[in-house]
């Protein structure tokens, strides 16, 4: 595949925190339009390949292209602007605002008043606090929000949160959605659910997306390639059934022994 | 129970959410406009002091409340504002543009102080700010060719074409600016520049993700902050008419620090509900002096007890403030007599390190 | 000669406050919460040296160990009392608590008849005393004072480090849950903290009072040991003590060299520049929070 079809690509990007080498020459590239997913071990360098992405951390060496434009320098505010948007592994949600205004926070991007027009609150900023507005009920009606809207975020159970700030990064409209563990934490009828959302965001909305996930029936149910990684480095990349068989992923797994 | 049918977005984001909402604050309006008519000028002096008070606890409560940066030197802001207006007005600047140039130059001071903050946080950031106020406290001191130092600089009464502004009429005008600074504040909060702010108290790692630039918006709620206080402090100058440093120590920050929590950390009728109660402690406390033994009443520290107790009183029972316990009770009686005791309950939580956010 | 005279000022005054933050640090250490009220601890530990001295007339020494025994106990008692309820709660409540407590300290003593508002001097044996080195003089005061803040800067940092209490402390203050479910005893563990580092105020104020005189307002010189603590990195015991001795020789040099006022706010021009340098201190840890 080449660079000009990729929407993400990643070309040997190496970091390290005190010496050790987190992310050592992992490279991919993404296409547009497909569920992309990052399996591997528990510290294997999947979620700081995320923060690289979002340049929460430094790049040491490599370099990441969004859409044709080099990102690996860009301070992490300037990523949202550009298209890209993200969940957490561990949920980081706005906790003392409603549900409402978490999703609100999600169009920040697309803010077109300043300073003064919104202490004025004049017309052109109810206009645009209306159209954000009815941008988030289309969010909340996707993922069935409707009941949650003007709950506080800090009463409710996990898998609604999950859900919200699933919604909070689609309220962005994103190019690329780089989702972290999205079904950890949830039940089978909710895993089922974010795969169908996951199904919907890639068919309806156009948005390509990368995953890191350890549900492997979500996995090979959802993503059209896969990426194994382990210590930091790329063991393999195909399809889920692929790399499910691949010997060194197995290894990575469950250790030698078990290849026999 | 009120139950809102909505039909209409406006509905969300208007101010005066239903009927109930307009009627109460148009009655207050009318009161407020109507005090002079119904008051000692002893008690509208007070109501003049609350509201530059409050005017100043608004920007400590965009500062604290919802950007989540707390600061101990905010009485430096309103020394700020108070000498450049002192100053100015006594050069025979128009009243306008000397409160206009008090607030610009409190605000660049808030943006100075802002500085530290987008590198430092928590307690440090406390530290920060503590250092800053005794700083300009000392400036303000040793500078006597402007400020007259620590003999004092009488104020000039505000005037603007010729026409001065004292009793009634700087009521009025106080009345104006409160409004003004309040309808500001809460349309700051209901766009997206008031959202950015909360999510930075909340998480400042998704605010990023958002996009929203933290450097900026940080710098901007200190500014902003700054400039109400500002403007809060040329207020004061007129008021009290005699400035001297020794009015802007880090225990008047700590007094403005204690209105915002005690009133509500996190709203804005807190500041209102915290100027009103420490506004009128003190003179509860001289009206209770009478009526205790004279051991204890007539005790010089016994305002310093009152004002410790209740501050460690709505720690411990009501960290929510005046304005939570306002709305506990509003629920009671709106939802009477299905009220149910764990409505509020506070879940036990354990402490998290506050390091690790 | 006469820099060498104004650095040992300078120096006699950094233990001062490196004693002081030493308190700061330790409950920050072991609980991660701030205490503004350790100046007015430190004033409570010279007023109860003050009446013990004085009105029972004990020898200095006598008066302040009693004393420090004194605050020792009223730690306890705050921490269960008024603190134990609080945790759980974010930081900024623990900063307003201990500001109430600070002010109700100041307030109850001024109400005491008589005594409250007057400053008052307190007899101790080296007072006055000097030592002479060749014409440099120090104070003996002041030796006793970086004595007893060396001391007790080692003994708190051999606990935090070897004993398994102090490792215990941390672990509370990192994650008061999991600590629960590890065993440690977190209500005792937080008394013994608050207890101790009042117990650490009394005594400086006792070693302080000679110098300072006994007055309600004593307790102010606490904020300036604030940026003391905060120069060496909030959770660093040595780092307390040597952000003490920066601030303490800057301000030394600055009223001597520098024009009148500098003296006053070079504590705090000293933190800022430290904060634009190394947010976290000089021995602080930047930690970042894992997402």
């Amino acid at each position: 595949m080449s660079a000009a079809d990729a929407i993400l690509q990643v070309e040997s990007l190496s970091v390290s925190f005190g010496g050790v080498k987190a992310v050592d020459g992992v490279g991919f590239a993404v296409r547009p339009g497909e569920v992309f997913t990052l399996i591997g071990p528990n510290g294997a360098g999947k979620t700081t390949v995320f923060n690289l992405i979002s340049r929460i951390y430094g790049v040491g060496a490599g370099r990441i292209v969004f859409d044709g434009k080099d990102i690996t320098r860009l301070p992490a505010h300037r990523i949202a602007s550009l298209g890209i948007a993200r969940t957490f592994q561990n949920i980081e949600l706005f906790e003392h605002a409603t549900v409402l205004q978490n999703l609100l926070i999600g169009r920040h991007v697309h803010r077109r008043t300043s300073l003064w027009e919104e202490m004025l609150f004049l017309p052109k900023v109810r206009e645009c606090e209306i159209d954000f507005r009815a941008q988030v009920e289309r969010v909340i009606d996707l993922l069935d929000l409707q009941h949650y809207r003007d709950a506080h975020v800090s009463g409710l159970p996990y898998g609604v949160r999950k859900v919200v700030e699933l919604g909070r990064a689609l309220a962005m409209r994103p190019k690329l959605l780089l989702m972290d563990e999205p079904s950890s934490g949830l039940n089978v009828e909710e895993t089922e659910d974010m795969g169908f959302w996951i199904e919907d965001i890639v068919q309806d909305l156009g948005i390509t997306v990368v995953m890191v996930e350890h549900d492997m029936s979500l996995v090979s149910r959802v993503s059209h390639r896969v990426l194994a990684m382990n210590q930091g480095t790329v063991l393999t990349i195909g399809s889920a059934q692929e790399v499910a068989s691949h010997p060194a992923v197995i290894e990575a797994y469950l250790g030698k022994a078990a290849r026999a | 129970m009120r139950f809102l049918y909505k039909t209409d977005y406006d509905q969300d984001i208007r101010l005066a959410k239903h009927g109930g909402h307009r009627f109460w604050y148009t009655l207050l309006m009318t009161a407020l406009l109507l005090a002079p008519w119904l008051m000692s000028s002893y008690l509208l002096d007070q109501l003049v002091v609350i509201g530059i008070y409050s005017i100043a606890g608004l920007g400590l409560m965009l500062l604290c409340g919802y950007t989540g940066l707390v600061s101990l030197g905010h009485a430096a802001f309103l020394g700020v504002g108070a000498y450049t207006e002192a100053v100015l007005a006594a050069r025979g600047w128009p009243f306008p543009l000397s409160m206009s140039a008090a607030v610009l130059l409190s605000g660049l001071t808030g943006i100075i102080v802002g500085l530290p903050a987008l590198r430092v946080k928590g307690i440090y950031l406390v530290i920060a700010t503590v250092a800053f106020g005794a700083i300009v406290e000392e400036v303000l001191a040793r500078w006597e060719s402007v400020t007259a130092g620590n003999a004092g600089l009488m104020v000039k009464p505000a005037q603007w074409l010729g026409f001065k502004f004292t009793g009634e009429s700087f009521y009025y005008l106080t009345l104006a600016l409160v409004v003004l600074c309040t309808l500001a504040v809460l349309n700051l909060l209901r766009s997206p520049t008031g959202r950015a702010l909360v999510a930075i108290r909340d998480s400042e790692v998704s605010a990023q993700s958002m996009g929203i630039h933290l450097a900026k918006y940080k710098t901007l709620s200190f500014a902003l902050s700054a400039a109400f206080t500002g403007l809060a402090g040329g207020l004061y100058a007129h008021k009290l008419r005699f400035l001297s440093p020794e009015q802007f120590t880090v225990l008047q920050s700590i007094e403005l620090l204690m209105m915002v929590f005690i009133g509500g950390l996190g709203s804005i009728h807190g500041v209102f509900f915290g100027a009103t109660l420490l506004i009128l402690l003190p003179q509860a406390i001289a009206v209770a002096k009478d009526f205790l033994p004279p051991a204890i009443g007539g005790a010089a520290g016994l305002q310093a007890v009152v004002f410790g107790a209740i501050i460690i009183g709505f720690v411990l029972f009501e960290p929510l403030g005046l304005y939570g316990r306002w709305t506990k009770i509003r629920t009671y009686l709106q939802t009477f007599p299905f009220y149910r005791k764990g409505t509020f309950k506070r879940e036990k939580s354990f402490q998290k390190s506050e390091r690790y956010r | 000669m006469q820099f060498l005279q104004v650095l040992i000022g300078g120096i006699s005054q950094g233990f001062i406050y490196g004693l002081i933050a030493l308190g700061f640090v330790l409950i920050y250490k072991a609980t991660e919460a701030v205490n503004f009220a350790q100046g007015e601890l430190l004033m409570l530990g010279a007023f109860c040296g003050l009446a013990l001295a004085g009105f029972f007339g004990l020898p200095y020494w006598v008066a302040l160990v009693l004393a420090v025994a004194i605050l020792f106990c009223f730690g306890f008692l705050t921490e269960a009392l008024v603190l134990r309820p609080v945790l759980g709660q974010p930081a900024f409540a623990m900063i307003m608590v201990t500001i109430g407590i600070g002010f109700v300290a100041r307030g109850l003593v001024t109400m005491i008849p008589g005594i409250g508002t007057d400053t008052h001097a307190l007899e101790a044996p080296f007072r006055g005393e000097v030592i002479d080195l060749r014409g440099l003089v120090i104070g003996v005061e002041h030796l006793v004072i970086i004595a007893a803040s060396v001391l007790v800067c080692g003994l708190l940092f051999v606990m935090f480090r070897h004993t398994r209490i102090g490792i215990a402390m941390q672990a509370v203050s990192q994650n008061q849950l999991a600590a629960y479910y590890m065993g440690i005893p977190v209500k005792r563990l937080n008394g013994l903290v608050w207890a101790t580092s009042a117990a650490v105020a009394g005594l400086a104020g006792m070693l302080l009072a000679p110098l300072a005189f006994v007055h309600v307002n004593m307790g102010f010189i606490a904020l300036k040991a604030f940026p003391a603590a905060v120069i060496g990195g909030f959770e660093s015991l040595p780092g307390a003590i040597l952000g003490g001795l920066i601030i303490g020789v800057v301000e030394a040099l600055a009223g001597f060299y520098l024009p009148e006022g500098f003296k006053d706010i070079a504590a705090y021009v000293v933190v800022l520049v430290m904060l634009v340098v190394r947010p976290n201190g000089l021995f602080g840890q930047t930690i970042r929070k894992r997402v």
